[in-house]
């Protein structure tokens, strides 16, 4: 009878199929105007003159403004001593930073009215790249910095003996690509400040977070500011970003006195929303012949782009903290350094910055299989943690500390479920054929740490604190509420925590709604990211129902006039254990839960509703094993994925179809990652691939179907044993892809290749390694 | 310069002056405040603006207002409602095929013009009907899923 861990379709699905979802931009208020910025379109430059004229005289534009409008107002909350101004203040530095914004009486006089806005630059020597930025006599990006390394993180041993003691030893450099985020749904906001106060429509995962720095920023009341995430279209960690757009729109609904919207184009929003990843991992090695690993540096060096982002700041963390995977490596540092470039601001994107660490991890395992020559299973079967040995404390950092796991078991499901020995003999024949493409066959052992967090780990990147809250009402009908502070952008929170409070009040699934996203209902929250929603929130619902459900028993047993101790609550209603006539609904209770006279002497009037924060032990560590199969064509490069098998182990599951498309979305993110999506930049810092015609977001018959197994190991952080999974799949998927490229290639020599592994890059190494050879 | 233009949307006939340069997308968002066809982009590459002009998907970022002049066209709120959802409505519902649900308008539209073509698909066949249409949520797995899903339950009308 339990809904957890069942199949249960989503409540959110009738709207949202039928046209009646509500997001940002399909909100329209009496007489709203529409904002509209004006990118730079150039990478480093001093604004020598903006010149409003034209615009302004636009017959519909009510306004034009620049950055001295808000020089009254606070630069946009950042890093300590690192804050971007609101609009580009005196200069630009990265092609799509706003330099202005138009307000007119709809979207199509605002584009009207941006390309009458005359910005004259002065070119300022850019740079493209790291490596640009950190050449002596580079141009100094950031007013006030010596140079354009933000933070250096040194390794405190370099392993040197370790890894000269070893019998083997190995050094990569790896680049994890640039990638864009590309929720479907741009970012988009709407202000409405009245005599009253503001209330913000905003594409957000965090709307408290939200609401409690507009706020701050624009000196407005808590009780006076709201902020509502209607449907949110994605967000993939790019909708935790301090936009402008978040702080100059309501700015100009208080000065004009009316409602204002503004909604990013695609082509905007490839420029002016956060991008993610751009780190360079430097790896060394130490290993003996046998595979196992003895010593492991890393060094990690994170493009920041052109303004240091509290998320961007902490991906390079992240990456450190996960560098050494699931393995037991006696010996392991790592140190990093943060550079600012002139391009688009990096910030969190799906996994923030545990990707980066499976990709490195598990290419450094590969290739320690490829020099000793011990196939890349058992590779990582002789350097697994041992399932005995959690919670284990990792060697990278003390606030690594893993949860539950069972990576011996997980690999070996994946190497059952891909017949690992059949396989391997096709890769041969297929080696051996000229008439087939070569095949290659690529592992992912990887983990990663979800469930944020623990006290402390959130007030790190500004927000109130690190908990989640429910709250649970129950109504005089005996149906139930259910706020939570984490606010979903496609997850499913409305469907999964119905099914946690509907076992636990022993409510059905169908008198249960759940409520998000809007500061004026729900009590606080944190959000929705870092994999936290079910081992946070879910646990919060789980706890806050529990205490209504032992309420409501005690005003069951005062009804049915028996002992608390003898009532079970279970099928809508509550019973007396052995007097199976003796029965009263939750209709019965509930309503009775707001008369005086129905009550037991101890209880208050409507005490069927509880809240809570619910605070968290640990992180916790989801971890998995994938396995892919690829196809390389020998004449063109071009790289198929023929097989894609999951293995998964996010601890308890809650519902296995969410689960599951949780996990899919993942991966074919990751795939996209390795195989087609890059944000590059030219040597003159200029974006390369600034729309949808250029940056190659997959489409249907590009990403494979999915095989999918599961394990799992129970988290003890929560009484659920949930881990999170909703960035398992992107962390876990570029390294198989990469791997099985590099296995199909092994033969003529090819060590390794960077993504993403387009027909050319894949052409060229196999032409390059014929002519070696 | 203004045009009455005159067409037929989700079954009404309507009459509707509008600009020269006003797109399809707009008009149909704005004009008859039909907001379940989305934008997901500006270079006819999401397909989440997708609806059905005389029965074919059409990209209605791509198309001014003034070029379906007499046609019928269909959005997601002319498919089917709460209580008699389309058979392509309740497949992406049954087998998980929308997330956030932002481009799954554009998915639907799309797959019921595939399904009135080639009423019983191969999972290939949904891929390539697709490939106009991004989705950043599910990884396309779930929607082939739910694309054969409404394909072997012609005659559902889903909750």
């Amino acid at each position: 009878m339990s809904l957890v861990g069942a199949r249960v379709v989503r409540k959110e699905d009738p709207n949202l199929l039928t046209g009646r979802g509500r997001f940002v931009d399909d909100l329209t208020l009496p007489g709203m105007l529409f904002a509209k910025p004006v990118l730079s379109t150039e990478p480093h430059a001093e604004l020598a003159e903006i010149d409003l004229s034209a615009a302004l005289a636009l017959p519909g534009v009510h306004g034009a403004y620049t950055a001295q409008d808000f020089s009254g107002y606070p630069y946009i909350p950042g890093p300590e001593d690192l804050q971007r101004p609101v609009l580009a203040d005196g200069k630009v530095q990265f092609v799509g930073e706003p330099v202005a914004f138009v307000l007119a009486d709809d979207r199509y006089i605002a584009a009207d009215a941006a390309e009458l806005v005359q910005v004259r630059y002065r070119r300022l020597p850019a740079v493209a790249s790291v490596e640009q930025a950190l050449a002596e006599g580079a141009p100094v990006i950031l007013d006030g910095q010596e140079s354009n390394q933000i933070h250096t993180v040194p390794m405190l041993d370099d392993l040197e003996r370790e890894l000269q003691a070893s019998a083997l030893r190995a050094s990569l450099r790896l680049v994890n690509n640039r990638c864009a985020p590309v929720p479907i749904e741009p970012v988009a906001c709407l202000a409405d400040w009245t005599p009253d106060g503001l209330t913000v429509w905003a594409t957000f995962q965090a709307p408290h977070h939200l609401r409690n720095t507009l706020s701050r920023w624009l000196d407005v009341p808590q009780n006076r500011c709201r902020v509502i995430a209607p449907d949110v279209g994605g967000g993939f960690g790019s909708k935790i970003v301090w936009y402008p757009e978040l702080f100059v729109v309501p700015l100009l609904s208080k000065w004009h006195g009316r409602p204002v919207k503004s909604a990013m184009t695609r082509s905007e929003a490839m420029l002016a929303m956060s991008h993610g990843r751009d780190q360079i991992h430097d790896l060394d090695v130490g290993f003996e012949r046998d595979g196992r690993i003895n010593a492991l540096r890393m060094v990690v060096t994170q493009n920041l782009g052109a303004w240091p982002d509290v998320t961007g700041v902490g991906l390079p963390v992240l990456t450190t903290w996960m560098a050494a995977g699931c393995y037991a490596i006696p010996k392991v540092s790592v140190g990093y350094r943060t550079v600012v470039t002139n391009t688009t601001p990096v910030a969190a994107y799906r996994g923030a910055g545990r990707p980066e660490a499976a990709y490195a991890i598990e290419r450094v395992v590969d290739l320690v299989a490829d020099v000793s020559g011990v196939d890349p299973s058992e590779v990582r079967f002789r350097n697994f943690i041992p399932p005995h040995a959690f919670p284990y404390r990792q060697k990278t950092n003390n606030a690594v500390v893993y949860d539950s796991g069972d990576f011996p078991h997980a690999l070996e499901t994946l190497l059952e479920l891909m017949d690992y020995e059949s396989l391997k003999q096709e890769r041969e024949e297929r080696r051996a054929d000229p008439t087939r493409p070569l095949m290659g066959i690529g592992f992912s052992t990887w983990l990663e740490i979800a469930g944020f967090g623990p006290n402390g780990s959130l007030e790190a990147f500004g927000h109130l604190a690190s908990w989640e809250s429910a709250h649970i009402r129950i109504q005089p009908d005996g149906t139930a509420i259910v706020w939570v502070g984490s606010s979903p952008h496609g997850q499913g929170h409305e469907t999964v925590f119905a099914q946690i409070a509907s076992d636990e009040l022993g409510m059905p699934f169908d008198d249960i709604v759940v409520r998000h996203g809007d500061t004026e209902t729900v009590l606080q929250g944190m959000g929705t990211f870092g994999s936290r929603a079910v081992p946070t929130a879910g646990e919060a619902v789980k706890n806050v129902a529990t205490r209504i459900r032992e309420k409501a028993k005690l005003i069951a047993s005062h009804l049915l006039e028996a002992s608390p101790l003898d009532i079970i609550a279970e099928a809508g209603g509550f019973h007396v254990i052995g007097s199976p006539g003796a029965t009263v609904s939750w209709a019965d209770v509930a309503w009775a839960s707001f008369q005086p006279l129905s009550l037991p002497e101890n209880l208050r009037i409507g005490s069927l509703e509880e809240r809570i924060c619910q605070e968290s032990p640990n992180f916790s560590y989801p971890s998995g094993a994938y396995g892919c199969v690829v196809g390389v064509d020998r004449d063109t490069g071009r790289v198929t994925v023929e097989r894609y098998i999951v293995v998964d182990d996010c601890g308890k599951v809650i519902n296995p179809l969410l689960a599951e498309g949780q996990v899919h979305g993942g991966v074919a993110q990751g795939i996209a990652q390795a195989l087609f999506e890059e944000m590059s930049y030219g040597d003159d810092a200029h974006p390369q691939r600034a729309t949808l015609e250029e940056y190659l977001v997959p489409t249907a018959p590009d990403i494979p179907p999915f095989v999918a197994g599961r394990i799992e190991t129970p988290t003890p952080n929560n009484s659920l044993g949930a881990k999170g999974i909703g960035e398992s799949g992107a962390v876990g998927a570029p390294p198989a892809v990469v791997n099985a490229v590099v296995d199909a290639l092994s033969h003529l020599g090819v060590r390794h290749l960077d993504m993403p592994l387009g027909p050319e890059r894949v052409w060229r190494a196999m032409q390059a390694a014929q002519e070696g050879t | 310069v203004i045009h009455e233009l005159e067409l037929t949307v989700n079954g009404t006939a309507v009459r509707h002056p509008v600009e020269s340069r006003l797109l399809l997308v707009d008009f149909l968002r704005s004009e008859m405040s039909l907001t379940g066809t989305h934008v997901g982009c500006d270079t006819s590459n999401c397909g989440s603006c997708t609806v059905l002009v005389d029965g074919e998907p059409v990209k209605s970022c791509t198309v001014l207002a003034v070029q379906v002049e007499g046609t019928q066209v269909t959005t997601i709120e002319g498919l089917g409602r709460p209580g008699s959802l389309h058979p392509v409505q309740e497949g992406f519902r049954q087998e998980h095929g929308l997330q956030c649900g932002f481009c799954t308008p554009g998915m639907v539209m799309t797959a019921v013009a595939l399904l009135s073509e080639n009423p019983d698909p191969t999972d290939d066949d949904v891929r390539r009907a697709l490939e106009g249409n991004m989705c950043r949520c599910t990884g396309y797995e779930m929607i082939v899923r739910s694309v054969r899903w409404a394909a072997e339950h012609p005659e559902a009308r889903g909750e």
